[in-house]
């Protein structure tokens, strides 16, 4: 295990740095209104791959996803107990800065969510709020580069993204989310709404995002994480309690191919789920 | 064979068409109604023009219809209307939005469970109740006494005032059911990017439910403009063309409450004049609300 010797920095989460994990989840518990909701989950997240979380519905695995960025802080009553660190640092720690966990762990949802402006805007929404330097305009056309949208929209900056198709809106979320500079990008299903032309082009673009960036995905779309991701987590809902555990993590390919539990073969194989 | 066979002959359904034709008659009523008032109100403000000219009405600066010189002009009850108004929606806008903020971004769900009713109990206070409230309370203890402000025992500061926190719980309310409408996805990708609690409020949940915010204002400005209680009560009735909101003020309203209370004979001028600045304060609420509409349409940020 890599562990970091930065200094924390005075928000209290570090500066990302070269370090081999990213994440790493020890015993893991979430709970809403004192009924968990996934438990014991331990996991490590690699730099600049791709991991992706798989399982049935009601699997916890958006719930753990959640974890990684905080976004529980938001839903009164939820609970999270055991240790979730990012870059060898508690990121439930008192006096974390949640705007720098934000900033630093961006997040594309299942439903493409963009902001009612401009194309411009929703992009810029992230660099203004955090009131970064630089040119706008400049830091605008990179990250809609970056996600491959530059050049079907950049004659349309000023109009409403809700004008885009879903597909594009999607990578226009997570051109939002590329122009704060993270350096951990979480993805909810990112697919589960569109149609598979637009799904094969958000899937090349995760995999050259790879380079740069780290990214958990969720997905309910076993195909897809045997084709873009690294390492995957089979989850699945433990029938005694209705909450989600982690049945098997592991490469990727040996999850599709030669997984160590019976329940993770029966599910890629499709027999269950 | 008939074709009936598969799902059978239908049966007339009596209840349902009766259902259907009371229902249709409610929204008939309501609309003869306001049929019925504008044509009332044109009436007698046709006649009022046949003896008082248009020109004097909307430029004279003086309003003495039951004077023996009488004087028609309708700036000052205009004016003491938008001073009013000013002054209650100075009140009720600030605080009604920033109400609508705090219930629908910053309140737990329980607190604004509790809050809620009792804000929108507020609206639901008689206006004669606000009225001796502004002028044997507000003014004498809060204006003369605990801010030492020098006012006529009448004036348009305490009743535009008090009419402010009468307006505030509707246009809170609205505000609020707008906010809380924008989908909770908008609210997580801002802050997903790192935005805080007051920049998801204003920069996203804000001008996402515009429209509705729009709407509650309007409201809000209706109910203020129409508001006769306590203007009749706490204003004063006097006539007056100035801006210092220490002074007495007659607005329309109060001009027809006071004068339609029974001493002017039917279908003298000063009758008229009732119908003649009932017609324009109409016409003024009317304008207003093409106006808010076509506002709404421009700035109105739709989603989904």
């Amino acid at each position: 295990m890599v562990t970091t010797d930065r200094a924390p920095s005075e928000s209290g989460v570090a500066a990302p740095a070269p370090a081999e994990q990213i994440f790493e989840l020890r015993g893991v518990t979430v709970s809403y209104a004192g009924v968990p909701a996934v438990r014991d989950i331990s996991l490590d997240v690699r730099a600049r791959e791709i991991t992706a979380l798989i399982g049935p519905s009601g699997c916890g695995k958006s719930t753990l996803l959640r974890t990684l960025n905080r976004m529980n802080d938001l839903i009164p009553r939820a609970r999270v107990e055991g240790s979730v660190r990012y870059h060898g640092e508690d990121l439930y720690a008192p006096g974390v800065d949640l705007v720098q966990v934000r900033r630093r762990i961006g997040m594309v949802f299942q439903k493409p969510n963009p902001f009612p402006k401009s194309i411009h805007d929703n992009v810029a929404f992230g660099p203004r709020v955090l009131g970064m330097d630089g040119d706008l305009d400049e830091i605008v056309e990179r990250a809609l580069r970056r996600a491959a949208l530059w050049d079907e929209v950049k004659d349309r900056l000023k109009a409403n993204a809700f004008g885009i198709s879903g597909g594009q809106q999607q990578r226009l979320c997570i051109a939002r989310a590329l122009a704060v500079s993270p350096d951990v990008i979480l993805m909810d299903e990112p697919c589960s709404a569109l149609d598979p032309i637009s799904t094969s082009r958000i899937e090349d673009l995760m995999t050259e995002l790879k380079e740069d960036y780290s990214i958990v995905i969720v997905t309910h779309n076993m195909q897809q994480a045997a084709r873009v991701s690294d390492r995957t987590g089979f989850f699945t809902v433990d029938p005694d309690d209705r909450a989600g555990r982690m049945v098997e993590f592991d490469v990727t390919d040996r999850i599709f191919t030669n997984p160590a539990d019976p329940r993770t073969e029966a599910y890629v194989t499709g027999k269950v789920g | 064979m008939e074709a009936a066979t598969v799902f059978g002959a239908a049966r007339p359904r009596y209840g349902e068409r009766l259902i259907r034709a009371l229902l249709f008659l409610a929204a008939l009523l309501s609309i003869l109604t306001t049929v019925g008032i504008v044509a009332s109100l044109l009436r007698e403000t046709v006649a009022f023009f046949g003896d008082v000219s248009l020109v004097d009405f909307l430029t004279g600066k003086e309003w003495a219809p039951l004077f023996a010189d009488p004087k028609f002009g309708v700036w000052p009850l205009v004016n003491g209307t938008l001073l009013v108004t000013g002054i209650a929606l100075a009140v009720a806008v600030p605080l009604g939005l920033g109400s609508a903020i705090f219930l629908s971004e910053y309140a737990r769900p329980r607190t604004r469970r509790v809050l809620k009713p009792i804000l929108e109990m507020l609206a639901g206070i008689p206006t004669v109740v606000f009225g001796y409230f502004a002028l044997t309370f507000f003014t004498p203890e809060i204006l003369r006494g605990a801010l030492g402000v020098d006012v006529q025992i009448f004036n348009a500061l305490s009743a535009g005032i008090v009419m402010g926190f009468m307006v505030l719980p509707t246009i809170a309310s609205v505000a609020e059911d707008a906010m809380s409408a924008v989908p909770q996805s908008l609210r997580e990708g801002a802050y997903g990017l790192g935005a805080n609690r007051m920049q998801v409020s204003t920069r996203v949940v804000f001008p996402a439910a515009l429209s509705g915010i729009v709407a509650a204002v309007i409201l809000g400005i209706s109910r203020a403009i129409g508001e006769t209680m306590i203007v009749l009560i706490a204003a004063g009735q006097i006539a007056n063309t100035g801006v210092n909101p220490a002074e007495a003020y007659e607005t329309m309203t109060a001009f027809i409450a006071a004068t339609g209370k029974g001493d002017v004979p039917t279908g003298s001028i000063g009758y008229k004049t009732i119908f003649a600045v009932g017609f324009a304060l109409f016409l003024m609420t009317l304008v207003m609300n093409a106006l808010s509409i076509r506002f709404v349409r421009r700035f109105r940020q739709v989603y989904e």
